[in-house]
């Protein structure tokens, strides 16, 4: 199944009918409803603890003074700092090895391949849930807890991105990388400069799904970290709304600073990301 | 096949890789370009698994060293009724969860497909929530769900003259509460993946079915479902996994009581990281965690069985 074959059925929609209109504004309704917890929780970050109760979307006094108080408070800067480090430097190690092993299992013929693609594949199976006892027993025997390596190790490489890459790889025709062997380039060089080029809207694909599955990442980074410092964002998150406890004005203001970052990079990048999670669910 | 081209046009060199024939210098950068990702495999993915396994047979609490003790936590989860009502709640939030999500996707992507109006700002309204911190947006639930002059749900409730209702405070209602906010969040990935699954339908084939002479109902019955099986199987697998793995919304929704009330909203990875983390039973922990390996394990299994069948 190729996700080039994109054809819309040829329906008769041409006419306006009364059942398109209902079901139209049924879809626009349902819409505005799943959107209703985003729209709240930004009218909200923007009202004073007194406006609260006043639930109309569109604040009457609009403040930014809650994101003033919360990011002059330091922590919620370092824990969004953490995030990004986390989840920038995980994207960039599956981005390069996810890539560079589906290669090899898709371009090179050589003893053991299919075992090692059926081994990596085999890891799907296994649930990180499995796994955090195991992982939280390595990391304190070697120091992990509380570190950057110790949040971001588990997730270095995916088997998902391995196989997606892998995927999209095989459609790489061997021609261009003979012609590129021929020009003398090493394997490497092959890799990275002529087949990694082919492959952009995988990568993209890969990229923005590591991003938002270790930006959005909890249950590990609550295990691995003790100390506020480390912590991501949403483990600070969650921290300091059990400490806010009613402040719910403050509790929306933060929940807000998690959800912008996810939020801009889909404005900004919307095509590539539906496309990406088409690409993504066909091929896998 | 391309062996043929030895040493190129490269100068020649008395050095030891320009003499190996060109089949050695291949396996030479693929073992190369494997050897991290072979010990990052090992170490961090089948080791730990090996280790579980092992850890689940033992009675290690952190303190003492490991000891083995069979599968006396075995024989103690089994006997134990909070494992019983947890292995319940999971099951709970997977056969409700995974239908309601599967089949309010397919009908919003069913029309959404058809929709040229506005089609890429209703899109986006559907999809946005998938892009948000679970972690984050169960505090806004969590507010939405609060009594009376706090809740929005509360209080539009109260506006239509319907009875305040207690939702996450309530034993009966805090776990489909806490679902809605899970289908909530997963609903845009699902539409967008049956979107995809419908456009690759050749159009041809309704085309076909409207000269025959069928009705919408029956290109749909026949045609449209049929063909889209692959999609569902998968839709149906993946959703499945995430509700069995619930955690990030029960954990942030019921903070004062992680689970509650009465531990009426806990599922099986609430309850390993409780035993793992709060009780520092890793052994029995690690014995829980296999039970949710075996689980995830018969699910993919079911779909690929189930996929194979039909081909």
């Amino acid at each position: 199944m190729t996700a080039a074959t994109h054809t819309t059925p040829a329906l008769p929609f041409g006419g306006i009918r009364p059942g398109r209109i209902v079901a139209w504004t049924l879809l626009f309704i349902g819409g505005l409803i799943m959107v209703t917890p985003l729209a709240f929780m930004f009218s909200t970050s923007l009202k004073t603890a007194g406006q609260v109760y006043d639930l109309r979307l569109i604040p009457l006094a609009p403040t930014l003074n809650n994101y003033m108080v919360i990011l002059a408070d330091g922590r919620f800067m370092r824990w969004f700092l953490n995030s990004m480090i986390v989840a920038v430097t995980v994207t960039v190690s599956n981005v390069f090895f996810d890539s560079l092993v589906g290669y090899t299992l898709a371009k090179f013929e050589f003893r053991g391949r299919y075992f090692i693609f059926l081994a990596i594949l085999s890891t799907l199976m296994i649930p990180t849930e499995m796994l955090v006892i195991p992982w939280y027993l390595m990391s304190s025997k070697l120091g992990w807890i509380d570190s950057y390596w110790g949040i971001m190790f588990p997730g270095m490489m995916t088997a998902f991105g391995t196989f997606l890459m892998k995927q999209f790889f095989e459609g790489v025709p061997n021609d261009f990388l003979e012609a590129a062997r021929v020009d003398g380039l090493n394997e490497f060089q092959i890799w990275w400069k002529v087949a990694m080029p082919l492959v952009t809207p995988a990568l993209s694909a890969l990229a923005i799904f590591t991003f938002l599955g270790n930006w959005t990442a909890f249950f590990w980074p609550l295990i691995v970290t003790t100390s506020k410092e480390l912590y991501t964002l949403p483990v600070g998150l969650s921290s300091f709304a059990v400490e806010q406890s009613i402040q719910w004005e403050m509790i929306m203001t933060g929940a807000a600073l998690a959800t912008i970052p996810t939020l801009l990079v889909f404005l900004l990048l919307q095509r590539y990301i539906v496309r990406g999670v088409m690409l993504a669910g066909l091929k896998g | 096949m391309a062996t043929t081209v030895d040493l190129g046009g490269a100068a020649p060199s008395r050095s030891l890789w320009h003499r190996l024939p060109m089949r050695t210098k291949r396996l030479v950068w693929v073992w190369s370009f494997l050897a991290l990702p072979i010990v990052f495999y090992t170490v961090i993915r089948f080791y730990p698994t090996v280790d579980a396994f092992w850890l689940s047979l033992t009675n290690w609490d952190l303190l003492k060293p490991p000891k083995f003790i069979g599968l006396a936590n075995y024989q103690k989860m089994f006997a134990d009724a909070q494992f019983w009502k947890v292995f319940r709640n999971t099951f709970a939030y997977l056969i409700v969860g995974t239908p309601v999500s599967l089949l309010l996707s397919f009908v919003i992507a069913y029309y959404l497909d058809r929709v040229r109006v506005m089609h890429g700002l209703i899109r986006a309204l559907y999809f946005l929530p998938f892009l948000t911190t679970a972690a984050a947006m169960a505090w806004v639930w969590r507010w939405f769900y609060q009594p009376a002059p706090i809740g929005v749900i509360n209080n539009f409730l109260g506006t239509l003259g319907i009875p305040q209702q207690p939702f996450i405070r309530s034993v009966d209602q805090a776990l489909p509460s806490i679902m809605v906010t899970a289908i909530w969040a997963g609903l845009g990935f699902q539409i967008i993946i049956f979107m995809a699954g419908l456009r690759a339908i050749p159009s041809t084939y309704y085309e076909a079915a409207r000269i025959d002479g069928l009705g919408e109902w029956a290109i749909l019955r026949k045609i449209t479902l049929p063909l889209l099986k692959p999609t569902t199987v998968f839709l149906v697998v993946f959703s499945s996994i995430g509700f069995l793995r619930i955690f990030d919304q029960v954990y942030n929704m019921t903070t004062n009581d992680p689970g509650g009330p009465l531990g009426s909203t806990k599922p099986l990875v609430l309850l390993i990281y409780q035993t793992a983390f709060n009780s520092y039973a890793m052994g029995y922990a690690a014995a829980q965690t296999v039970v949710l390996f075996t689980i995830l394990l018969f699910v993919s299994l079911l779909q690929l069985w189930i996929l194979r069948e039909k081909k």
